[in-house]
């Protein structure tokens, strides 16, 4: 089957430029926010830097096939380079900025990188640093040619094999009579088979693997999912989210590309917050722990405001939470809501989302983890079209999403187009796709064994579709489903999820399987701690004595307890109560390895870390002395010991299965 | 290397320092009859990093402010460039491309981070007061200019997420990181740092050591500093005068002040028994 858009000569992402520059050339493509000011780039200005590039890749020797590491924060020279490797023929491989060296030496390594395209220095440091700490006498390193992009500090390195981006491009612009033809070739060469882009895995278990997508996968997911949520020329996204993460591929290059709409870069990751406001994307995407953020924030700076405003803030609230989802749905409502959520919107709900920078969105979607059903409808109140969409790497991002108008906080939506989901007899889904992965990079095994001959590919996530509406719901990783010692169903993911929408917890991970009772460790959020501290003359100096305060305590002891109850009324999952937890005395992090990159908690891990915490857990103590392995941003190593409490908490009796009807 | 060169030397790593900047010649200085500094000389060289170091009361910020050309010392004399430098005001001082920060902070609490730096663009500010205050004229371009410049200290010492936050809000670490913008703003040639990392953690003291190697090897700007944390200094510096009881105890690279007897007596104390 020849497919219609490869047909058109748009099979891939430098076929999708030409056509951008010849469509809307003089629109902006690309901003960044750099000395106070957003600079921009029109579609024609970007197509020569890319081009320029390129051939200044050329120049400095880059071969068809060759991988060029990308790793940097989001910045529009990182995202041409990308662009220019491929039409040179090489395959762009973005990396994760926050990676230690250690990681880092392992995908260097794996992808046989020859070209490095660094954001500064700190990033070029790092791969020096894997040079010369991971490599044996007798090894050679990859790595041929450091390219950087910000200038600052790196007067001083050797530069024999370093070059400045600024410099790549202008030799390359110098050099266009020699290498314009070779550079037009290769470009031509390349079609809906060639490899668009290889992202690794963070890999919640295990060595990240490099998933390698065609341009078939980016362009045909980018066409689908554009069409799904009608995105035009006219959209304006934040790019702030991992460039190694494949939803910012897909968003800022490969729906960008298809649609021809701008990504906007943000000054720095501080100033996040401010340009998002100043930008008011129309199609914006985060991670649920952003959404959380945003809204502790708002919490917190009600709690601090004035007593007119907490209670105009709560009023409209209510009104909000009563009668906003049925308006974004455009369900009937009566007249006198409709004004009351009409003065809220002027009063309330305007100026906040003109705060949080949401003024114009019209989709915004959620991913990567549950989103606690409260902070959804929070965000849905208040006339934000935000959606959840269920995807994964090898599956170039979506497999299922959400319509608009059918959006509920606890389903991840039907099929997206194209997209084939079926669910096995264990519960696992599968699904098979345009946008299904081609292979693991230099993995056969694993490429086999997630991706069968017939192209299903295995989730590892338990779900099903519920039957009334067709929507997808999963339920947890298909392995951390288990079942208590009495044969009830354990799935700690819910139970956690429920804790996490509590201002004042961070991050919770409950252990239960195949026990006769759950337990948890909680993270306290320090920002809506430290705050209530504060308001409460609670004096602390160090986020470990924070965390042991006994009134913290007493608080996550209610937090606990009305989760209970909440858990408690689903017959089900009833037997996943937490009768005891205690308070971590570290923030669970990704430079420790209880986290992933992308901070989604790795069980195994902690299980393991923290075995001591857990057996005193069950084991009935009180308290318990440990001590903990901690690595600092540099790397460095030390240790933090702390005496912790461990708790009883309150459970509630489960429902019964038949509910009798109050009189 | 040879320090004794009048052309300059070469450091360690491989930086090229160049001929003397500035000289002291036997100052001295009193207070009534209290001697704060008494008959020091030494000189600062183009493109170097050069500490002052000492016990508590050893007289350095004395030393600093003389160099500031805030206080003027009673015998001896400052040379500047190869000339004699009479008493100066302070603007005129600055205008000789020497700027300082302090060891209190000195800011101004109310105003934003980014007004606070303009404050440093002052003295290269050609309109005159009437139409800087209407904004009229020469003034507008005037201030896009200097903003321009502004904006690349902010880049340069990364301050951009608090470039509109008042500084009375801000922690001590990141108001020191101000004062330090506020004075490249001036673009000086030689920056006078009196202990810049003074009541600072590790962490921080880590990003104020990175961003003062990068002022020196980005702009070239010379370097004078005062600091307690003596693994800083050695780290840091080029040459270390030390001083003790307001006379000069050592001179020379880190290493060789490391291993002069006088310094370490004056450091770890010794008994002065008959």
């Amino acid at each position: 089957m020849i497919n219609a858009t490869a047909q058109a000569g748009l099979a891939s992402i430098p076929a999708l430029l030409a056509r951008n520059v010849a469509q809307h050339g003089n629109k902006p493509a690309y901003r960044e926010k750099e000395f106070g000011i957003w600079q921009s780039w029109t579609w024609a200005q970007a197509d020569a830097a890319i081009r320029a590039t390129a051939m200044g890749f050329m120049a400095l020797g880059l071969q068809r096939g060759d991988h060029v590491a990308v790793i940097g924060r989001n910045r529009p020279q990182l995202y041409w380079s990308m662009v220019a490797a491929q039409m040179c023929g090489a395959i762009p491989v973005p990396l994760y900025q926050d990676a230690v060296a250690q990681e880092m030496a392992y995908v260097l390594d794996h992808c046989g990188a020859r070209f490095v395209v660094c954001g500064d220095q700190e990033q070029v440091d790092k791969i020096l640093e894997v040079e010369s700490d991971w490599l044996t006498e007798d090894q050679k390193p990859s790595v041929e040619q450091i390219v950087y992009v910000d200038k600052r500090g790196m007067r001083k390195y050797d530069h024999s094999r370093m070059n400045a981006l600024e410099d790549v491009i202008a030799e390359g612009r110098a050099a266009h009579h020699r290498f314009e033809a070779e550079l037009a070739t290769r470009t031509a060469e390349l079609d809906y088979n060639s490899t668009c882009v290889m992202l690794y895995t963070s890999g919640t278990t295990g060595k990240p693997k490099g998933v390698v997508l065609s341009n078939r996968n980016i362009i045909e997911t980018s066409k689908n999912s554009s069409e799904f949520d009608h995105l035009q020329a006219g959209e304006e996204v934040l790019a702030y989210l991992p460039m190694a993460w494949v939803g910012d591929f897909i968003f800022s290059i490969g729906q960008a590309m298809w649609t021809g709409f701008c990504v906007n870069c943000p000054e720095s990751a501080e100033t996040m917050m401010t340009d998002l406001r100043e930008i008011g994307p129309t199609y914006y995407f985060a991670p649920p722990r952003v959404f959380e953020g945003q809204l502790t924030n708002v919490m917190i700076r009600m709690e601090d405001s004035g007593r007119f405003k907490k209670w105009l803030f709560d009023k409209y609230m209510a009104v909000a939470r009563r009668v906003g989802p049925d308006i974004l749905d455009g369900n009937p409502v009566s007249g006198a809501d409709k004004f009351a959520y009409w003065l809220g919107n002027v009063l309330v709900y305007g100026p906040l989302k003109n705060t949080l920078g949401f003024s114009r969105v019209r989709v915004g979607y959620t991913a990567g983890e549950a989103i606690g059903p409260e902070i959804f409808s929070f965000y849905r109140s208040l006339g934000i079209n935000l959606k959840q969409l269920y995807g994964q790497t090898e599956a170039s991002v979506f497999i299922t999403q959400q319509p608009d108008g059918q959006v509920r906080a606890d389903t991840v939506g039907v099929p997206s187009p194209g997209v084939e989901v079926k669910i096995a007899d264990n519960g696992e889904v599968f699904y098979r796709s345009p946008g299904t992965f081609e292979s693991y990079y230099k993995n056969p095994e694993s490429t086999a064994s997630t991706k069968d001959a017939e192209g299903w590919v295995a989730t590892g996530d338990a779900g099903f579709f519920e039957e009334d509406t067709g929507h997808l719901r999963i339920i947890d990783r298909a392995k951390d489903v288990g079942k208590m010692a009495d044969g009830s169903l354990f799935a700690p993911k819910y139970v956690e999820n429920k804790l996490k929408f509590y201002p004042a917890i961070l991050e919770a991970v409950v252990f239960g399987a195949s026990r006769d009772f759950c337990t948890a460790f909680i993270n306290i959020d320090l920002n809506a701690v430290g705050n209530w501290a504060e308001r409460n003359n609670i004096a602390y100096s160090s986020y470990q004595e924070l965390s042991q305060h006994p009134r913290v305590l007493e608080m996550m002891r209610g937090h606990v307890a009305e989760v209970n109850e909440s858990v408690a009324a689903d017959p089900m999952l009833a037997g996943c109560q937490v009768h005891r937890f205690l308070i971590l005395h570290k923030e669970l992090d990704a430079d420790d390895g209880e986290m992933t990159r992308t901070r989604k908690v790795r069980r195994k891990v902690v299980e393991e870390k923290f075995a001591d915490l857990i057996a005193a857990l069950y084991g009935g103590k009180s308290e318990i002395y440990t001590e903990t392995e901690v690595t600092y941003e540099d790397g460095r190593k030390g240790a933090i010991k702390a005496t912790l409490t461990l708790a009883d908490a309150t459970v509630a009796p489960a429902a019964p299965i038949q509910k009798v009807a109050a009189e | 290397m040879n320090m004794q060169n009048p052309d300059g030397y070469t450091t360690a790593d491989g930086r090229q320092i160049g001929g003397v900047m500035m000289e002291m010649k036997n100052i001295t200085l009193r207070f009534g009859g209290v001697a704060a500094i008494t008959d020091i000389s030494f000189d600062i060289r183009e493109g170097e990093i050069r500490a002052i170091i000492g016990p508590n009361g050893a007289g350095k910020s004395s030393m600093l402010n003389v160099i500031s050309g805030f206080y003027v010392p009673q015998e001896g004399e400052v040379w500047f460039r190869g000339a004699k430098r009479p008493p100066m005001k302070p603007y005129q001082v600055a205008g000789m491309g020497i700027a300082r920060t302090f060891q209190n902070i000195a800011l101004f609490e109310g105003m934003s981070v980014l007004d606070n730096i303009m404050t440093g663009r002052l003295t290269q500010m050609k309109s005159g007061l009437l139409a800087q205050a209407m904004w009229w004229g020469r003034a507008q371009a005037e201030e896009t200019a200097h903003r321009e410049k502004v904006e690349k200290v902010i880049d340069f010492l990364e301050i951009q997420h608090i470039r509109k936050t008042p500084v009375g809000r801000l922690p001590y670490g990141l108001k020191k990181r101000v004062e330090l913008a506020r004075a490249l703003a001036a673009e000086p040639k030689l920056l006078l740092l009196d202990e810049p990392m003074a009541g600072m953690n590790v962490e921080e003291k880590e990003d104020m050591s990175r961003f003062i190697l990068d002022v020196n090897d980005e702009f070239g700007t010379t370097i004078a500093l005062i600091e307690h944390d003596m693994g800083v200094v050695m780290d840091l510096s080029d040459r270390v005068v030390v001083m003790d009881y307001g006379k000069k105890i050592g001179d020379g690279t880190p290493d060789e002040v490391r291993n002069n007897q006088a310094v370490i007596d004056a450091y770890l104390g010794v008994s002065h028994d008959e």
